[in-house]
């Protein structure tokens, strides 16, 4: 087993993560670009667990998936809220913090 | 709680009456209780006024009747002591007897043997009296009681109360003006939006003047003439929505800081040459040669401008009559009865200073005198061209103050303070008068538009009036008659020589006094009512004061009936009462002043003056009430073009005002600006490039500027540095989450291509 292909694997994925973060205009896919970085983090944690022969990078990111179920609950609530002021999820649009 | 206090006081009281010269009466020794009884009201009224049932005004009222109360026991205590200390005719007799040294030495002195700085001359002549007396001085000395409030090196500051015969007097004053303004205020003043605020400011004032008269050091004095000045630019601001009277207010204020500089630098000069700030001490060491002539005579000299801005003198008066903008009870109290004589007082406590400075006692023409005098004229003669009935009044005062000023300035101390002590009372009922007909007339003080006639419709006010008028113009036997002629005779005796001039100037005013409160009568009350409103006597909590105050208007005079002429067979006890009581007696710490008498031909010159006046004035009204009109169309002043510019020129006040606004004011700003602006574009340009250089050049009015140029740029340079950062960093700031995360992610990308690479 390679660990580089999963290491590829997972810089491909955070990459395209952070490339949603950043240019995506819809706050839903935002956060699904998070999950994305997330997820690429998370085959990290499981590739070098594997590689090493122990269960840490498993328990790991059982733990990364469980906050980011949370994490994911939060932002939709933000997203909703945005949602319901703006009446737009348009990101671009919150600039309220505008110095 | 007051109730038992004051008992208290009453069995203490009684408990030391016994030798008297060195303790005496129980409130004597502690007199700063009664400041005290007001500054307490202050804070209570500012505190809980707003809540208390009658707005606060209820505090007020009962702690001025306790200060009033204790006043008169003060007084009392002060009288009984100094008739103990001295048996009535053993005084009178230490008293002929020091005249007589008096004479003795100024004989001397004419005949050309030793006529030096007169310091040695009045101990001579103390020492003369001490003999004759034969060991008995005669004298009563002050009770003090001090304590030290700090020290700097040798020199101690203390603090403390000093209770003479002037003190009681002006104890009693304040107090029952202060009371009567109370009272006539509930009415006067209901509805006010500032009611509470009103009342808490009149406790402080009463407290502050109280303070004042009862102080013991130079410093306590000044610091109680400031407060009363507050005080003063508070309440004349008291309505404060209309410019008018903020402008007033202002000008009363920056205009009394212009006499206080002089105040600061006179107490300064007195404290740091003599060594103490003690007023007895001071008055002790100016009389007995304790510093030079010179530093006395420039000391007396900032004194004046003090004195000349507090009790409005020329040329720091014009603050006086704008002060008319507060409401009508505190011109009463403040501009006509008490603070505006704080100047006064300052000379009668400091009259060996001021005796010795301007040499009083020698000259037959001074600073202080000439000062009065000019005062006097020039604000009678305003008082001619005025239609607002509070102006009228306030120029009267300013021309009474000017006459006190002069009193004191020819060493007539006595006829001075007791001119004080009796207009006070006259003219606080004038004002309150004035008071009660612009309530009943629309709040209006214009005589011309808005009243008229009124005699028949506020008969109390009108008869009121007219006993404060007669005081003012002399008529006798009401109290102007007695201080003014006293005042008069004062003048024409003089000390070792005569003050002819001052005396000219004394009798032009007694005639034009009577003239323009003629005027006022007869525009005021009689031909036709001119308003448009439906005027009537005030209520009683009006009335009663003007009642009270036209009775003392009456009897005050009496207290110092004199005791030559015609008067010699006057009982001992009834006459000179004033002079015996008030007057100091401690030579050591007062000049020996002469005593003119009573003069009968001054008497009856200054009766006939004011007669003329009277009758001359009448006569022009009598015709224009005949024609309906205020002013006869062809007058003096319509017909001749040198009488109606005299006119044009005291209706706008001699140009004064343009002056200090227009010219100085105006100058002063301009010159400064573009000195500045010369000084940054030369010298501090300048101190770059050599800055030691400059720096002596321009000595320390330089250094002033560079530390405040340095400092400035400075403080000046972070703020803008900061503000230039600020509005830098402020692009990045753009509320955009998407744009933090990128930058967050280059950062990131950035930071580990240095770890990589370093690593």
């Amino acid at each position: 087993m390679l660990l580089n292909q999963f290491l590829l694997l997972a810089a491909i994925l955070f990459c395209i993560g952070v490339y949603g973060v950043i240019a995506r205009r819809n706050a839903v896919m935002v956060l699904m670009s998070v999950e994305l970085i997330l997820n690429a983090v998370n085959i990290n944690l499981v590739a070098f667990g594997q590689l090493h022969d122990v269960t840490f990078g498993h328990v790991f990111a059982l733990f990364v998936i469980a906050v980011a179920a949370a994490e994911v609950g939060v932002g939709l609530a933000l997203v909703i809220m945005i949602y319901r002021n703006k009446r737009s999820v348009d990101l671009d649009q919150v600039d309220l913090m505008k110095g | 709680m007051i109730a038992t206090l004051l008992s208290q006081f009453n069995m203490l009281a009684v408990e030391s009456g016994g030798p008297v010269l060195e303790s005496s009466g129980w409130l004597l020794e502690n007199v700063w209780l009664i400041p005290l009884i007001p500054a307490i009201s202050f804070v209570l009224i500012i505190l809980f006024g707003k809540k208390a049932p009658k707005e606060g005004a209820e505090i007020g009222m009962v702690s001025i009747i306790a200060v009033l109360v204790l006043s008169f026991l003060t007084m009392t205590q002060w009288m009984s002591a100094r008739d103990q200390a001295v048996p009535t005719t053993d005084g009178e007799a230490a008293v002929a007897v020091l005249d007589q040294a008096v004479g003795g030495s100024g004989e001397q002195a004419a005949a050309g043997d030793s006529v030096d700085d007169g310091a040695g001359e009045t101990a001579q002549s103390f020492e003369a009296a001490v003999d004759a007396e034969g060991g008995e001085s005669g004298q009563y000395l002050p009770v003090v009681r001090d304590t030290d409030w700090w020290s700097v090196g040798a020199l101690t500051i203390t603090v403390g109360t000093m209770v003479d015969g002037l003190t009681v007097m002006m104890l009693v004053t304040v107090g029952l003006v202060s009371t009567l303004v109370h009272l006539f205020s509930l009415e006067y003043v209901k509805g006010d939006t500032r009611f509470t605020h009103y009342y808490a400011f009149l406790s402080l004032f009463t407290s502050a003047m109280l303070l004042y008269v009862v102080s013991s050091s130079l410093l306590q004095m000044l610091v109680a003439w400031e407060l009363v000045g507050l005080c003063s630019f508070v309440l004349i601001g008291h309505w404060w929505e209309e410019k008018a009277n903020t402008d007033a207010s202002m000008k009363a204020f920056l205009t009394n800081r212009v006499g206080d500089i002089g105040l600061l630098v006179g107490v300064t000069i007195l404290i740091v040459t003599l060594g103490t700030s003690d007023v007895l001490e001071i008055n002790r060491l100016a009389l007995n040669g304790g510093t030079s002539h010179l530093v006395l005579l420039v000391a007396s000299c900032c004194l004046m401008a003090a004195v000349a801005s507090k009790s409005g003198q020329f040329p720091l008066h014009t603050w006086l009559p704008d002060a008319m903008a507060g409401p009508t009870p505190v011109s009463a109290l403040i501009h006509a009865a008490t603070m505006v004589v704080a100047g006064v007082f300052l000379i009668a406590r400091l009259y060996p200073v001021f005796w010795e400075g301007l040499s009083i006692g020698t000259s037959s023409i001074n600073l202080m005198a000439v000062m009065g005098g000019f005062t006097t004229i020039m604000a009678g003669a305003l008082a001619f061209v005025q239609r607002d009935i509070k102006k009228v009044l306030a120029y009267s005062t300013v021309s009474q103050l000017g006459y006190m000023v002069m009193a004191l300035g020819v060493g007539a101390w006595t006829a001075g303070v007791f001119h004080l002590f009796t207009h006070a009372f006259f003219k606080a009922c004038l004002f309150l008068g004035a008071g009660a007909l612009s309530h009943a007339c629309h709040h209006s003080f214009d005589m011309k538009a808005e009243m008229g006639g009124l005699r028949k419709k506020m008969p109390l006010t009108f008869w009121t009036f007219i006993l404060g008028t007669g005081a003012l113009a002399g008529v006798p036997p009401l109290a102007g008659f007695w201080s003014k002629d006293e005042l008069l005779a004062g003048a024409w005796a003089g000390q070792e020589q005569g003050y002819p001039i001052i005396f000219i100037m004394g009798c032009i005013i007694a005639f034009l006094t009577a003239a323009y409160m003629t005027r006022v009568i007869w525009l005021v009350f009689f031909g036709e009512y001119r308003g448009h409103d439906h005027p009537h006597d005030p209520p009683l909590v009006m009335a009663l004061p003007l009642l009270v105050l036209s009775a003392l208007a009456v009897i005050a005079g009496f207290f110092n009936l004199p005791h030559t002429g015609p008067f010699k067979n006057l009982p001992d006890n009834i006459a000179e009462r004033f002079l015996h009581y008030v007057e100091p007696t401690y030579f050591e710490a007062f000049p020996v002043v002469k005593h003119s008498g009573f003069i009968t031909w001054i008497a009856l010159l200054s009766i006939g003056l004011g007669l003329l006046a009277i009758f001359t004035t009448s006569m022009y009204y009598k015709k224009c009430v005949a024609l309906g009109v205020t002013e006869l169309p062809n007058g003096l002043t319509k017909r001749n073009k040198l009488f109606a510019a005299g006119y044009k020129f005291l209706e706008n006040k001699y140009y004064l005002d343009h002056l200090y606004t227009g010219i100085i004011a105006g100058g002063t700003k301009g010159v400064i600006a573009r000195a500045t602006n010369w000084f940054n574009s030369n010298v501090l340009d300048g101190i770059v490039n050599g800055a030691g250089r400059s720096a002596v050049a321009g000595g320390r009015w330089t250094y002033k500027n560079i530390d405040q140029g340095v400092v400035d740029a400075v403080v000046k340079g972070s703020g803008t540095g900061s503000s230039g950062v600020g509005q830098l960093l402020r692009g990045i700031q753009t509320g955009k989450v998407q744009q933090y995360g990128a930058l967050l992610f280059a950062g990131v990308t950035v930071l580990a291509a240095v770890f990589i690479v370093v690593v």
